[in-house]
């Protein structure tokens, strides 16, 4: 089952290593993984798209509160978040076919970032139904070149996620 | 005042209350060593740096204090990781301290560079490297506060050598604050409650007692719990000395090479209480035939070591000393007369035991050490067969004698970490119970030895073999002893001792097993014991990997 993580963390050197490190030593699968800065220059944010069960998740998130650089881990419960991605796609493109493939963006609701002689530069942003969508009927037409942010999650209450540091473990 | 970042390290270290070092020089650290040289901290020069990373490790054991040492970069550096390996797998507070190629040339392929900070990542509790002369006295702070705070474990401190030599005025910081590490001390009282009632009400509870109890000094709380309660005891390799083994209620050793009623208790208890124990593979055997019918509470400071292997009813995380004496105040004690009569039948029908003749036997030896010594010392072991007859055949009274390689089972290890016991513990009588094979791993720690006068007693059982693996080979690989066989390369061990400086002896008979420990022990020297043991001794019982616990072979097991 996937799980989306949010994980704060210092904005420090090597603390991409520490996290994707840690996955690896440990066997746990990452699907995706997208890191920014906060809105605190010091904070920086991941989103985590993992695969496992939920004694693997229960593990995934100790051993991540392990990490001194680690700040706060927050596991979202499906229906409590939002997530998006970012898509850039380069198909084939003719006089022939442009028509079809503005039809598809349409219906999808992408949008041409740039249009070259023989290829059109197609950008969107949604969540996962929607980029698979896209991908999908884009196919018939000859996709060059795709490339992904990777998902970025956000829960749908009136809170912020605060480094404010670890909780003290209750159990 | 404004200092360099040489001094700064000195500075941090006495302040650290830092008293004995153990490391090596070299090119990117000559800057520390140079103010070393004026320092009031004893510095033991090692001839490998494994050694000393292993020294600080037993010096850390034997005192409950942090270890430190110190390497250049590059080589000096990578020799550490086995060390510093050792010390996580078994939760041992150490501040590691190497020099690093100059700031401008990091990443340049210098030479004798390595990135030591990238290699030790999965292997420190936390490393550092020091990016400016200014963060360096916080960064020791935070580091022998992570080092020895919460579940302990090593901490790497990288420093260029230009940082080494840059000035800045020097504050050392009073307190550390690091929002993203808050290890938790007191247990929930919640949970404390609970445990103390499946406690009260089980019929067959036991105690399996890890190394957290001796990491937490937990040990008369320990005994408490299970003396006023009549609770039996089973101990895993590092929790060995946590509670005396001459206990009735102490069943020794559990897992692959435990006791035989230790593995059948555990295996039909219907409560275990884990203190500091993390249900490592070597102590769980086949995971889902394990302990089928107990409910499990699982004391530890470490909430990832909780449900990690088994699943756990009542976790607490905390310090397993505090949690224990919160639980101890609260205790109904259970009815444990039948069960007890259960474990002394299973003590009389299957106990642990080797054969009594003639011939020259490990168990023996360490009998005799043990009658020696009273139990009064303490006893590192190297890796394999060496170990596991010290963990079966002397008996641990105390916490903290007992100093082996549990988790990384490193080879090489016992001996510099018997150094590092002896500077700890400069009174008692330090033995490494070592093999002929893993004695060679790091024998040039005589020189260290020998120099700083320290009369650790090596005591090699020595069959000429790589005994555990060969035991393997005989057992499961059809008798195949690939490449196990030393003797037809032996060195003399005894003229080796004397190259050195230690003395050298050879025991090859049974009746001169007691006199040679007894001559030994008086002598103010280090002394190598070569003892020519039966080669094909095996360690017994044993249970084979993958199986259930209670499905051991040897021993006269059925």
């Amino acid at each position: 089952m996937k799980h989306t993580i949010a994980v704060l963390v210092e904005n420090k050197f090597g603390v991409l290593a520490r996290i994707s490190g840690l996955f690896s030593a440990r066997g746990f699968n990452i699907s995706s993984l997208a890191v920014g800065e906060t809105e605190d220059p010091m904070v920086s944010r991941m989103t985590i798209v993992v695969e496992g069960d939920d004694k693997t998740l229960e593990q995934i998130k100790k051993q991540l509160n392990k990490l001194i650089d680690v700040i706060k881990v927050v596991d979202y419960k499906e229906g409590d978040f939002i997530d998006r991605e970012l898509i850039l796609v380069k198909v084939s493109s003719c006089p022939k076919t442009k028509r079809e493939i503005l039809e598809v963006i349409e219906a999808v609701g992408a949008k041409i970032e740039l249009a070259g002689e023989k290829s059109l530069c197609i950008e969107a942003t949604g969540d996962q139904a929607k980029i698979k969508t896209l991908v999908e009927l884009l196919k018939p037409f000859g996709i060059l070149d795709v490339v992904r942010t990777g998902r970025v999650a956000m829960d749908t209450t009136d809170k912020g996620l605060k480094a404010d540091g670890k909780p003290e473990v209750n159990e | 005042m404004k200092m360099t970042g040489a001094e700064i390290l000195i500075e941090c270290l006495k302040r650290e209350k830092v008293e004995v070092m153990f490391g090596y020089p070299g090119g990117q650290v000559l800057p520390i060593f140079d103010k070393l040289y004026d320092a009031p901290i004893k510095f033991i020069l090692v001839r490998h740096e494994q050694a000393a990373a292993h020294a600080a490790d037993g010096y850390a054991r034997v005192t409950g204090k942090t270890g430190v040492c110190i390497a250049t970069s590059g080589p000096g550096a990578t020799n550490l990781v086995t060390g510093i390996a050792t010390a996580y797998m078994d939760s041992i507070p150490m501040v590691a301290i190497t020099g690093q190629v100059k700031s401008f040339l990091i990443g340049n392929d210098a030479f004798q560079e390595a990135d030591i900070t990238g290699i030790t990542r999965p292997i420190t509790k936390h490393n550092y490297l020091v990016e400016d002369v200014k963060d360096l006295a916080r960064i020791m702070k935070e580091a022998f506060h992570i080092a020895s705070t919460g579940r302990p474990g090593p901490v790497l401190v990288d420093i260029p050598t230009d940082i080494q030599m840059q000035q800045t005025e020097f504050v050392y910081p009073e307190k550390v604050s690091i929002r993203g590490y808050n290890p938790t001390y007191t247990g929930h009282v919640g949970q404390i409650k609970r445990a103390a009632k499946a406690i009260s009400d089980s019929k067959k509870p036991i105690l399996y007692v890890g190394g957290g109890a001796v990491t937490s000094d937990a040990s008369e709380e320990v005994s408490e719990l299970a003396i006023k309660n009549e609770i039996p005891v089973t101990m895993t390799l590092l929790g060995l000395g946590a509670f005396p083994a001459t206990h009735e209620l102490s069943l020794g050793m559990l897992g692959m090479h435990g006791t035989a009623y230790a593995n059948h208790a555990i295996m039909d208890s219907d409560l275990i209480v884990a203190v500091g124990a993390r249900f490592d593979d070597r102590v769980t055997g086949k995971l889902d035939a394990f302990a089928p019918h107990a409910k499990v509470i699982h004391i530890d400071i470490d909430p990832a070591s909780v449900s990690k292997n088994v699943d756990v009813d009542i976790p607490i995380v905390g310090d397993a000393k505090m949690i224990l004496k919160e639980l101890n105040k609260s205790l109904k004690k259970p009815d444990t007369k039948e069960w007890l009569k259960t474990i002394a039948e299973w003590k009389k029908k299957y106990p642990l035991k080797h054969k009594d003749d003639d011939v020259l036997r490990p168990q023996y030896i360490l009998e005799q050490i043990f009658e020696a010594t009273k139990g009064d010392a303490i006893i590192c072991t190297e890796v394999g067969q060496n170990q596991m007859w010290t963990a079966q055949f002397y008996k641990f009274m105390k916490p903290r004698t007992m100093l082996s390689s549990g988790g990384l089972g490193t080879m090489g290890y016992g001996f510099p970490a018997a150094i590092g016991a002896q500077l700890g513990s400069p009174g008692t009588h330090v033995f490494d119970i070592a093999g002929d094979g893993s004695i060679q791993m790091n024998i040039q720690e005589l020189a260290t030895s020998v120099v700083n006068k320290l009369p650790v007693k090596i005591v090699i059982l020595n069959n000429g073999c790589l005994g555990m693996v060969r035991q393997w080979q005989e057992l499961f690989y059809n008798k195949r002893y690939a490449y196990t066989c030393l003797h037809d390369a032996e060195p003399d061990f005894v003229k080796l001792a004397d190259a050195y400086g230690a003395v050298g002896m050879r025991i090859t008979r049974k009746e001169e097993v007691r006199p040679a420990i007894d001559k030994a022990l008086a002598i103010e020297n280090t002394v190598i014991m070569d003892f020519r043991i039966e080669r094909e001794e095996n360690v017994f019982p044993m249970v084979p990997a993958g199986e259930a616990i209670n499905k051991m072979i040897g021993g006269g097991l059925a």
